[in-house]
């Protein structure tokens, strides 16, 4: 290339720009974590504890250490995210490391308990943090499946302007309805002061709105229209191609919400379990120490 | 019939009514020429009501006329009753036809005038001039003869011509009498200056008119106009009453409409009518037969004067804007002074005489103003072809200080965008520590500011005993835009180190003596070729302004090979192993290269082997990159045309001239906007980037968030001059900020928001474990209003990406990225077909 009279920082050679949390740093986490996974899992067979593995043995120990602090370090992810210190640290590289030594953590915490579970504090503490990773693997497989949707659906619309669209057909519906019946003005009242969001969580993961009041006017302004050929200045059609193009932005919106929800929805478990699991670690840790 | 007169004035603007009313005081014989039937007929042409402004302001008023910034009517009702009272002698519907010495001949006084034919070719008369009393030849047939003659006919009877075809047409007007006159018409004005805008201006005043108003400007900047006009405008184009176009300039005009040529190629609108008011020039011809000598051959010169307006003719005397002055309050001090002399006052100082002695009296010697300001002219290359009367305009926007051997005169990455001319002594850039190369006298330096705007890239020191005059940036760019020598001389300098820079191999400016000789500025619209695939040539091409992509049709379809930013060439190729042109190189906005020619070249690298060398590793990659997409061409063609695609698309969204950009590729991006929040965190709690705003291509997505332009829209019309360009290429905005939105509204891409500072939060801990405050980002509109500190209003001021410049660790949007969706790039590393490889893996 020619002379660049560019910026004194210049990005390494043939450095990938863009590889996502999943393959940062061409899988170094995965690597290190799988490495870690071997070693428990190797160390596991050959040391010898008698009569056999369980939390209580010094390897027991060891593993048990291990799997406290890597919970620790991983609920530090949460902090870490919403901290904006100076220095060079990477959300990513965090999100990487995140992603993969939690993972490992079924393996060491698996090996902890020496196969050894029951109806007590320390199996409840065990379940919450399978409970904690069953949630994150789910959030794994959105995040590496919907942002293609989600960037597909919008079109280049920002949240704020499908609202805003919505509105604005709300308030051209509003007009054109001024020379219905009350019959049939009432059933565009009824789209317009519906929710068209409501209808609670279920509708929302789902996105599907079953009782959308968009459709029902539309469906029963179609008694009227549906015999007359459409004319083109019969203010019905015209309420009818309005409601039309509502739905349609509707369903783009809702499909919004639905992804989003969806990438976020996790969150929500995710996030509980882990205050759940340090409560529950705690009383593991605690009763571990007293019955010592 | 013949008068004999002391004194004939021509001309009775402001600069000929004031000499005519101080000639009526000191009771000589006078006689006051107008060719019009009233008094100052360039202020009467002004549209009605237009408010007339008295600048600058620091200078003061010597006349026996009075004069204030008001309205146009008041101004000539008071000048019509003044010019009654002091018994001024006016001749009206007088036009002079000729002004001819009756004297003796003077010896060894003779005037060439050479006269320019369309054909090329040139005429030289030689004119033996004669020694006063003069005979003016009136138009009404009458004579007068006068022992001196003072000219002040302006230039406004001259204005300079469209020169567009179409420019004939009868809807094309250099001259607008009454904005109130058109009603419901798409009109456009060309021209910047006062008269464009204060037209502008008037024929949007009344919205009930109608008028859909555009301005045009070539350039970005409004150097040329007075500061309250520009305010004017920008506060008139932000009502929505007007529109701005700049770097536009008319390509063609037909009936009904009108072609542009604008930063984004080439748009027909309609258009009713034009004005054009794109300033005037002497009459030339008229001055020149009188025996008055212009500085140069150039149109735009102004007469050869001495200090007291005495031209080559001896006894005549020019002021006023036809002696380069423009501003009413010079001409009229200038018409005062000039008669005082004619009366014998040697020792009249010109009104600004105490300004500029307080900016001289700090050198070392003493001298009087004048002599220092000829000194400076005749020191400083780039003032050469100045008049003296231009020169004290010049100072008064300038500064001039003395150095000792090894005082700094500016330091490395000082923000500063002003230029500096070397007067006496030597100045020392310091290239590396230890390294330093000498800038010799005449010479100038700082050149660099006003391309760019960029911090100052190297430390200057004084290598001896120095005067240097600091050129202020509305000064510089006042000075090229009026005086073609100099911005021809500055241009040749800052091409000469662009050279030198870019190329090293141990070049010297002698070397690149014969290259400049040739070289050629040439301005690129956008998305016009420079090289075209086949074509033959073997100039080279140096990109100065704005940048390139370059295509090769490969199977009937243009493939996006590179992109090139300003500060590259290309061309070598076809110089270096022959044949035509191998690909097509096009600019991505409006562009300006530095031609050079290829036989010129060729010589330099036959001098030069190193130079060749460095050509030749050029090429060597270029090829490369030709091979490989070759190579990919039947294997991986989605891959080629994806690529292609992906490139055009961001070269459509402004890439082309960004230096720096955030994408966000949406194959990644949760749209948790943590980006956003980490930016308002690291800066003052607001952000400076819209996530979800912006275009999107194949899953790439360019945000609402600054591109650091190369040639940056916003810092076209700072009034603090407060945008500059960091060290690492980021454009940032100072504290001195005034909150006056002009590089909101300039900006194309809607970058910059204006906002004041949000209320300090509470800590993260705080708010994590006690939900105290707002929480991470951008606090909420209502949260803010419930902490403001009571009573105390916060200036909103401009905020923009500085790319968290100080912040260790770099971009916080990057660094605070979950997914690694977000990523920042400099088009040049992402443009290029090193990612073709990664992506086809």
């Amino acid at each position: 290339m020619a002379a660049g009279a560019a910026s004194p920082i210049r990005r390494a050679k043939g450095e990938v720009l863009h590889d996502g949390f999943l393959r940062h740093a061409g899988f170094r986490w995965l690597k290190i974590a799988t490495l870690i996974c071997v070693l428990s899992i190797a160390s596991y067979m050959l040391v010898d504890v008698t009569p056999r593995h369980n939390g209580g043995s010094w390897y027991g120990y060891a593993m048990g250490t291990i799997g406290v602090l890597l919970i620790l370090w991983l609920t530090l992810l949460g902090l870490r995210k919403r901290a904006m210190t100076r220095g060079r640290w990477s959300l990513k590289a965090w999100t990487s490391a995140h992603v993969y030594l939690g993972l490992s953590l079924i393996v060491i915490a698996t090996l902890h308990t020496g196969f050894q579970l029951g109806w007590n504090v320390h199996t409840l503490a065990y379940a919450l943090m399978m409970l904690v990773i069953l949630s994150g693997l789910f959030g794994i497989a959105v995040y590496a499946t919907l942002p293609a949707a989600l960037s597909n659906n919008r079109a280049e619309m920002t949240q704020v302007q499908m609202l805003d669209a919505v509105r604005a057909i709300d308030r051209q519906l509003h007009d054109a309805a001024q020379p219905l019946t009350h019959e049939q003005a009432a059933l565009v009242r009824q789209s317009l002061e519906d929710d068209p969001f409501g209808g609670g969580l279920i509708a929302r993961l789902s996105g599907r709105y079953p009782r959308c009041a968009t459709a029902r006017a539309q469906a029963a302004l179609r008694r009227w229209t549906g015999e007359t050929p459409d004319t083109g200045n019969d203010p019905l059609e015209r309420i009818d191609a309005l409601l039309e193009r509502k739905q349609a932005m509707l369903a783009r919106l809702r499909r919004h919400l639905k992804l989003k929800a969806l990438l976020e929805i996790w969150l929500y478990v995710h996030v509980p379990a882990t205050f759940a699991l340090l409560a529950a670690l705690t009383a593991h840790v605690v009763s571990v120490f007293f019955y010592w | 019939m013949t008068d004999r007169v002391r004194i004939a004035i021509v001309g009775s603007g402001p600069a000929g009514l004031s000499a005519a009313a101080r000639a009526a005081a000191l009771g000589l014989s006078h006689l006051l020429i107008e060719k019009t039937d009233h008094l100052s007929d360039t202020i009467f042409k002004y549209q009605k009501g237009k408010h007339v402004m008295a600048t600058p302001s620091q200078l003061v008023l010597r006349s026996d006329c009075d004069f204030e910034a008001g309205k146009r009517e008041a101004i000539l009702d008071r000048w019509n009753a003044q010019a009654a009272d002091q018994g001024v002698n006016v001749a009206y519907n007088a036009e002079v036809k000729a002004i001819v010495g009756i004297g003796d001949p003077i010896p060894g006084s003779i005037q060439k005038i050479v006269e320019r034919r369309r054909d090329g070719t040139t005429e030289t008369k030689e004119i033996q001039r004669l020694a006063p009393p003069y005979r003016l030849t009136l138009s009404d047939g009458r004579d007068v003869i006068a022992d001196a003659v003072v000219m002040a006919i302006g230039t406004q009877g001259n204005p300079n011509l469209m020169r567009v075809p179409g420019a004939d047409l009868p809807h094309v007007q250099y001259q607008l009498d009454d904005p109130g006159e058109y009603n419901d018409e798409h009109i456009f004005v060309v021209g910047t200056g006062d008269a464009g805008i204060e037209n502008a201006l008037g024929l949007a005043a009344d919205e009930a008119q109608g008028n859909a108003v555009t301005i045009l400007n070539r350039s970005t900047e409004f150097a040329s106009a007075k500061a309250a006009n520009v305010k004017a405008l920008m506060a008139a184009a932000e009502a929505g009453r007007l529109a701005i176009m700049t770097e536009t300039t008319t390509a063609k005009v037909e009936p009904g409409f009108i072609t542009l040529d604008s930063r984004d190629g080439e748009v027909k609108l309609k258009c009713d009518r034009i004005i054009a008011r794109m300033g005037s020039a002497p009459p030339r011809a008229f001055v020149e037969s009188c025996g008055i000598e212009f500085t140069s051959g150039d149109r735009l010169a102004f007469p050869k004067l001495s200090p007291v307006f005495e031209s080559t003719a001896p006894g005549i005397f020019v002021i006023g804007a036809l002696a380069g002055y423009p501003l009413i309050k010079h001409c009229m001090n200038q018409g005062y002074d000039v008669v005082e002399y004619i009366n014998g006052n040697r020792d009249l100082k010109p009104a600004d005489e105490p300004i500029l002695a307080a900016k001289f009296a700090g050198l070392p010697e003493k001298k009087s103003v004048a002599d220092w300001l000829e000194y400076l002219r005749a020191n400083v290359a780039v003032l050469e072809g100045l008049s003296p009367l231009q020169m004290r305009e010049f100072m008064l926007d300038s500064e001039v200080r003395a150095y000792r051997r090894d005082d700094v005169i500016f330091e490395k990455f000082d923000p500063g965008s002003s230029l500096f001319g070397i007067a006496r002594g030597q100045a020392l850039v310091e290239v590396a520590p230890g390294v330093d190369i000498p800038i010799d006298q005449g010479s100038i330096f700082g050149e660099v500011g006003l391309i760019s705007g960029r911090r100052r890239g190297a430390t200057v020191r004084a290598g001896a005993d120095s005067i240097m005059v600091e050129v202020s940036r509305t000064a510089a760019l006042k000075l090229m835009s009026s005086n073609p020598p100099a911005k021809r001389a500055i241009t040749r300098i800052s091409t000469e180190r662009q050279l030198l820079q870019m190329f090293g191999a141990g070049l010297t400016p002698a070397d690149l003596a014969d290259i400049l000789d040739t070289a050629e500025i040439r301005t690129v619209k956008a998305g016009e070729a420079i090289l075209s695939e086949g074509d033959l040539g073997n100039d080279i091409y140096v990109i100065r302004v704005g940048s390139m992509i370059v295509e090769k049709k490969i199977g009937g379809k243009n493939v996006f090979l590179s992109y090139l930013p300003a500060g590259s060439y290309v061309g070598e190729m076809a110089l270096i192993a022959g044949g035509p042109r191998t690909a097509t190189v096009k600019a991505t906005v409006k562009s300006e290269v530095i031609r050079l020619n290829g036989d010129a070249f060729a010589r330099l690298m036959a001098a030069k082997p190193a130079l060749l060398e460095r050509a030749r590793r050029d090429m060597a990659a270029r090829q490369d990159v030709n091979a490989f997409i070759e190579s990919r061409k039947d294997s991986f063609s989605t891959v080629v045309d994806m690529y292609s695609e992906t490139a055009k698309f961001l070269v459509d969204n402004g890439i082309g001239e960004a230096t720096d950009v955030l994408l966000i590729d949406e194959h990644l991006c949760v749209g948790c906007d943590n980006c956003e929040k980490a930016c308002a965190d690291s800066h003052d709690g607001l952000s400076r980037l819209d996530r979800e705003a912006g275009r999107t291509y194949a899953h790439l997505h360019v945000p609402t968030s600054c591109r650091h332009c190369e040639h940056p829209h916003c810092m076209a019309d700072c009034p603090p001059n407060a945008i500059h360009r960091g060290p690492d290429g980021e454009v940032f905005i100072d504290e001195t900020c005034i909150g006056c939105g002009n590089c909101q509204r300039n900006c194309p891409y809607g970058v910059i928001r204006m906002d004041s500072v949000p209320p300090r939060k509470p800590g993260l801990l705080s708010w994590m474990f006690f939900g105290a405050g707002p929480g991470p980002g951008e606090p909420s509109k209502k949260w803010r209003a419930k902490n403001a500190e009571p009573g105390v209003e916060k200036p909103k001021k401009a905020i923009k990406c500085d790319m968290c410049s100080g912040i260790e660790g770099g971009p916080a949007c990057v660094r605070a990225c979950p997914t690694g969706a977000a990523i920042r790039v400099a088009p040049e590393d992402f443009l290029t077909v090193a990612r073709l490889g990664g992506e086809a893996r």
